[in-house]
């Protein structure tokens, strides 16, 4: 065993900044909501104490957890939704042969461009005096602007809108790597295409649509923005609910066990992924 | 079955890109409304009259541009010290960096800045928000160089060595260089998170340290405005042909 080098010494270095940055700016911020999340809020929305639990036994009151509920339903909405949208999509590009690449940048392009934007591009279309009422309007179908925006509905447009290449992507990669020979024994054994997507291709491309599906979920269960200004304050969901009592509530213990709650959420999903990834690999 | 799959194909690639489309072309709109009126640049000399918009933009370019080199700095480091010798806490923490709600990562952020000020004499700013940019955008930078690690043979670097470079050598005009197209790529990648980010920048920043996407923001919530759809336009253009250049990078 040869003496480390000077540059091996040097290396052990490397992960440093990285280690410092996390450490300060990412476990120990969360620790401390962790504290806070055990504080009563005192007078003036200050912290004080004794330590208590009670912020956790609030997320059991009705309102609250309806809250949870909804954001779990929302969510689930998000990710069949893209799985609908998504899946057929991934299959098309996986098929489309030398164009494969320009269809796929397709997919990631809007991807790179400001989320702020794209959903301000919604809010343009379906606001009252928006294009899609405007034009309703001028051709004289409706009188009166329909109400699109500001519900459920124009939430989980924006929440499918801003995830759905988390979905695409991987479930293309399975299909890319998905053997052609498969396909072609499905087919000389009289399978139609239609059957042969739906028991051949789909239940191979399991990992992908597993890997999408979490990789939706896990931000639409989380999502602050798209609800705020697509669901404008009527639609809230878990992460409206944290910004409100940082904010106008001003009951940061009760916000900090919310966000306790919904990181313990996300954990366990991302556990679960790992697990199902580790089976699927032995 | 050919036939179905691309209509449907072509209905969802409308479905991703004709909302931005018209919202660009109705930055050229001359009216304020949002029926077509005819062809003006009016709301693009708008932006540039705009002080507010001006100030805000330049404080997003100073922190993207800061957090960039910061975190593809750290980051690359990281990516290369990480394939040397993996890490599972550090991984694990930069993995989990990526899940997080945005807004949870915001609030804990600011508590953790409120928390600081007892002890340090300083104020939520630009500072802060670089600081919070750079924590979001490592895992970023780690990801994409960690991606173009694997492509990348250690034989290589052995090589170098036989052939009697150093490792430091071999680190420069081996491995640096084979990685230079992810790190771009990583770069592009953090400037653009960094540049777009508003949940966790509207929670650390200061009264004077307000950026671009917080503006749109504020903008966006009082109503309409065709100057939006200009600035947004302007964005979708810069980004797109910033990206469609990494690519170019990427695939030499």
């Amino acid at each position: 065993m040869k003496t480390p080098s000077g540059w091996e010494r040097l290396r052990a270095w490397f992960l440093l900044p990285a280690w410092i940055w996390m450490a300060v700016l990412f476990t120990a911020p969360f620790a401390i909501v962790i504290v806070y999340s055990l504080l009563t809020r005192g007078a003036y929305g200050g912290l004080g104490l004794p330590w208590t639990l009670e912020n956790y036994q609030r997320l059991l009151d009705p309102l609250y957890l309806g809250i949870v509920l909804r954001s779990f339903a929302m969510a689930a909405a998000t990710t069949v939704i893209c799985l609908l949208l998504g899946f057929p999509l991934a299959l098309f590009i996986a098929r489309a042969g030398g164009r494969k690449n320009i269809y796929l940048q397709l997919v990631i392009l809007p991807f790179w461009t400001s989320f702020l934007v794209r959903l301000y591009a919604w809010l343009f279309l379906l606001r009252d005096t928006g294009l899609i009422n405007t034009a309703l309007q001028g051709l004289g179908l409706i009188h009166d602007p329909l109400p699109l925006l500001y519900n459920d509905g124009a939430v989980l447009l924006g929440l499918v809108y801003g995830y759905l290449p988390f979905m695409v992507l991987p479930v293309y990669a399975t299909l890319e790597r998905l053997d052609p020979a498969l396909v072609e024994a499905a087919a000389d054994l009289g399978a139609k295409p239609w059957p042969t997507v739906l028991h051949v291709i789909l239940p191979l491309s399991a990992p992908g649509i597993r890997a999408g599906s979490i990789l939706v979920f896990i931000p639409a269960l989380g999502a602050y923005l798209t609800p705020d200004l697509l669901g404008g304050g009527r639609t809230v969901l878990i992460g409206n609910l944290v910004q409100n009592q940082f904010t106008n509530a001003r009951d940061w213990p009760f916000g900090a066990a919310i966000s306790v709650g919904l990181m313990a959420l996300v954990g366990v999903l991302v556990l679960l992924m790992l697990r199902r990834e580790r089976e699927g690999l032995v | 079955m050919k036939r179905w799959l691309g209509l449907y194909a072509a209905a969802v690639y409308l479905f991703l890109h004709l909302p931005l489309v018209i919202l660009a072309v109705f930055s050229f709109n001359s009216s304020r409304f949002t029926v077509w009126q005819g062809f003006s640049l009016h709301w693009y000399r708008a932006i540039f009259q705009d002080q507010q918009l001006g100030e805000s933009a330049w404080n997003s370019v100073i922190i993207a541009v800061a957090a960039t080199i910061l975190s593809t700095i750290a980051g690359t480091l990281c990516a290369y010290g990480l394939w040397k010798r993996g890490s599972t806490i550090l991984s694990g923490s930069l993995y989990l960096s990526l899940v997080t709600p945005e807004i949870v990562m915001g609030i804990s952020l600011l508590a953790l800045f409120q928390w600081s000020f007892r002890w340090l004499h300083w104020r939520l700013g630009l500072h802060t928000v670089i600081l919070a940019h750079v924590a979001f955008s490592i895992a970023y930078v780690v990801i994409v160089i960690a991606a173009r690690l694997r492509t990348f043979s250690p034989a290589l670097e052995e090589a170098a060595l036989d052939l009697g470079a150093t490792e430091w050598q071999a680190f420069r005009f081996v491995t640096l260089p084979a990685l230079l197209p992810g790190i771009v790529a990583a770069a592009l990648l953090a400037l653009t998170v960094s540049f777009d980010d508003y949940v966790i920048t509207s929670m650390v920043a200061g009264v004077d340290s307000e950026t671009l996407p917080m503006v749109i923001y504020a903008m966006a919530r009082r109503g309409a405005s065709p100057v939006i759809n200009a600035i947004s336009a302007l964005i979708v253009v810069v980004f797109g042909t910033l990206v469609l250049i990494s690519e170019r990078v990427r695939e030499s």
